[in-house]
């Protein structure tokens, strides 16, 4: 907006700002579903894999199992409420036709993805943090690439929550927004390595989930925590980004023309 | 050249479809700034299309909008600044009080929150008692209010109201117009649509009327309603006509309170006297007269031939 034509109210960055509060707020205001219930479910498979067979089984030389299956827990906590907030705000929005409020602002097509996509972050990491505090009663982690390992958490969340952008445009139904989550997400949280490691697979199973890109991010985090893992990091942060970038193009595209937010 | 000589609003060859249905077709017109003008059409005509196309919620095939010089679509960012709405649907977002989505509102503009502004809103929409309170504890009326004072928190210049008094309860449309017209007082541009015919003849300096897509009338209320409208005139007679006699065919008599009466709509190139002559040269015998000033219905009637939706 030039500075001749700007209303003279207009603060710039103010929109933005205020969306990326909004987003915050929405979900910090129901933090019992959004924060405490992933945070349970995060300490309960903490205290089935870390208090009964962390010590009894390994799978990784040099690591009792609670150790290797942590970092998993926390990218899965990470992953799972980045993609959880952007799915369910946007989609809530344009069910509930509230969408509109937006669509009137000047807030621009990648001002809404960024906020959007903060926030998300910002709640996938603030779950992943408390995941990793509670699991510090159970085993303790060696840290060895600790910037590393935030890079990753950070490229994960960012991922995620440009799927759950995706996804809340493509959604019709709450029914279709659950199939995605139970049908595409889970399956790849799970089958991606958070809780084996891909490298005792048997083929053809090893080879296939070399096509899942949650084991990518997976194994990236873990081995910059645990400091060993089945692929080469520079790997790792590459699928993740291009990934992102590829998420990124795409949803900016929906949202520039409006893909299913106006008619 | 000062913002007073440039339209609040131009509407440039305006064209929407859906699944190859025309919805709006063609349309054409320009809002003068500080003018309070009336969109009308039954249900289906293109009236909140048309408003959603301005608004930026809706895609144009083709044509374009400007609002205050500014392209819609080109400066989008400008014209959505400049412009506040009310869509007909309640939208609301059941997360936050009234006072928080006000101040979230103002933000989404780029504007730092004014006090005494929504303050202002708050207390002249009847909202003070309820700042508090989330959204969905909110009757339907109070929603609707906040509606309003959330097209308005950010001091837009044109001010655009779909189906404002859609369901709600006498008092509030009464304040509604009230501060409608005050908001029209201090230089805010309004552009409504209503069901309530008799509000739009009161409220509007101009009218468009709308049907199927296109615009079918466009002009000051009240050339409007003299051209269109016909002036009504009841005549009442001594004795029963039983045939309407062919002479007042002109005149569009219809028969009423059991043929003793006759009501006429009288065109705008005819007299009352030229009515009463032919009358009186029919040798029939008037015995009482009301006159009623010509009213939107019968605009609206003629117009588009559809009621059902308008009051």
């Amino acid at each position: 907006m030039s500075d001749n034509s700007r209303p003279e109210h207009y603060i710039p960055g103010r929109p933005f700002l205020t969306l990326l509060h909004k987003e915050v707020r929405r979900f910090l205001r129901v933090s019992s579903q959004t924060i405490f219930t992933p945070i349970i479910t995060a300490s309960l498979y903490l205290f089935i894999f870390g208090a009964t067979l962390g010590e009894r089984i390994s799978v990784l030389e040099g690591f009792n199992y609670a150790q290797f299956v942590i970092p998993g827990l926390i990218l899965m906590g990470v992953i799972n409420n980045s993609f959880a907030n952007t799915a369910s705000s946007l989609f809530m929005s344009r069910y509930l036709g509230n969408i509109v409020d937006l669509l009137v602002t000047p807030i621009t097509p990648p001002q809404l993805i960024l906020a959007y996509t903060i926030a998300a972050m910002i709640r996938g990491l603030s779950v992943g943090i408390v995941v990793w505090l509670v699991s510090t009663f159970f085993a303790g982690l060696p840290w060895d690439a600790p910037l590393t390992a935030i890079g990753m958490a950070t490229m994960a969340s960012l991922l995620f929550a440009q799927c759950g952008l995706v996804v809340a445009i493509y959604a019709s139904s709450f029914d279709s927004l659950s199939m995605y989550t139970n049908f595409l997400i889970l399956p790849l949280i799970y089958l991606g390595g958070v809780f084996y490691p891909i490298s005792i697979l048997p083929e053809p199973w090893g080879k296939l989930s070399h096509l899942n890109p949650m084991f990518y991010l997976i194994d990236g985090f873990r081995t910059a925590i645990l400091g060993v893992g089945d692929l080469p990091l520079w790997l790792s942060f590459l699928v993740a980004g291009i990934m992102s970038a590829l998420l990124f193009i795409w949803v900016v595209f929906l949202i520039g023309r409006g893909h299913r937010l106006s008619s | 050249m000062g913002d007073m000589q440039i339209p609040a609003l131009v509407i440039d060859q305006l064209k929407k479809s859906y699944d190859g249905a025309d919805v709006v077709k063609n349309l054409s017109f320009t809002i003068e700034s500080g003018e309070i003008f009336g969109l009308l059409g039954p249900n289906g005509a293109g009236k909140s299309t048309t408003i959603n196309m301005v608004s930026g919620v809706t895609r144009i095939d083709t044509g374009s909008v400007q609002v205050f010089g500014h392209d819609n679509r080109q400066a989008y960012r400008i014209t959505r600044c400049l412009t506040g709405v009310m869509h007909q649907e309640i939208v609301i977002d059941n997360f936050f009080t009234i006072d928080k989505a006000l101040k979230m509102h103002a933000g989404y503009y780029g504007m730092k929150d004014d006090p005494a502004w929504r303050m202002l809103l708050i207390d002249r929409l009847g909202l003070g008692a309820h700042l508090h309170k989330v959204m969905f504890k909110l009757s339907g009326g109070l929603k609707r209010r906040f509606m309003i004072a959330k097209a308005l928190i950010h001091k837009p210049r044109l001010l655009i109201l779909d189906e404002p008094t859609a369901g709600v309860d006498i008092d509030l449309r009464l304040t509604l117009w009230d501060f409608v017209r005050e908001i029209n007082e201090r230089g805010t541009t309004v552009l409504l649509t209503t069901h309530y015919l008799e509000e739009a003849e009161q409220m509007c300096g101009r009218l468009a009327i709308m049907n199927h897509g296109e615009l079918v009338a466009l002009d000051s209320t009240k050339r409007l309603l003299n051209r269109l409208g016909g002036r009504q005139v009841t005549a009442q007679f001594d004795r029963q006509i039983e045939t309407i006699p062919v002479e007042l065919d002109p005149f569009h008599p219809v028969q009423t309170e059991e043929g003793r009466a006759l009501r006429f709509a009288l065109p705008e190139e005819v007299t009352t006297i030229d009515l009463f002559d032919k009358i009186r040269g029919l040798g029939l015998v008037v015995t009482e007269i009301e006159t009623r000033p010509p009213n939107l219905e019968d605009v609206f009637l003629r117009l588009t031939g559809s009621i059902n939706n308008v009051r």
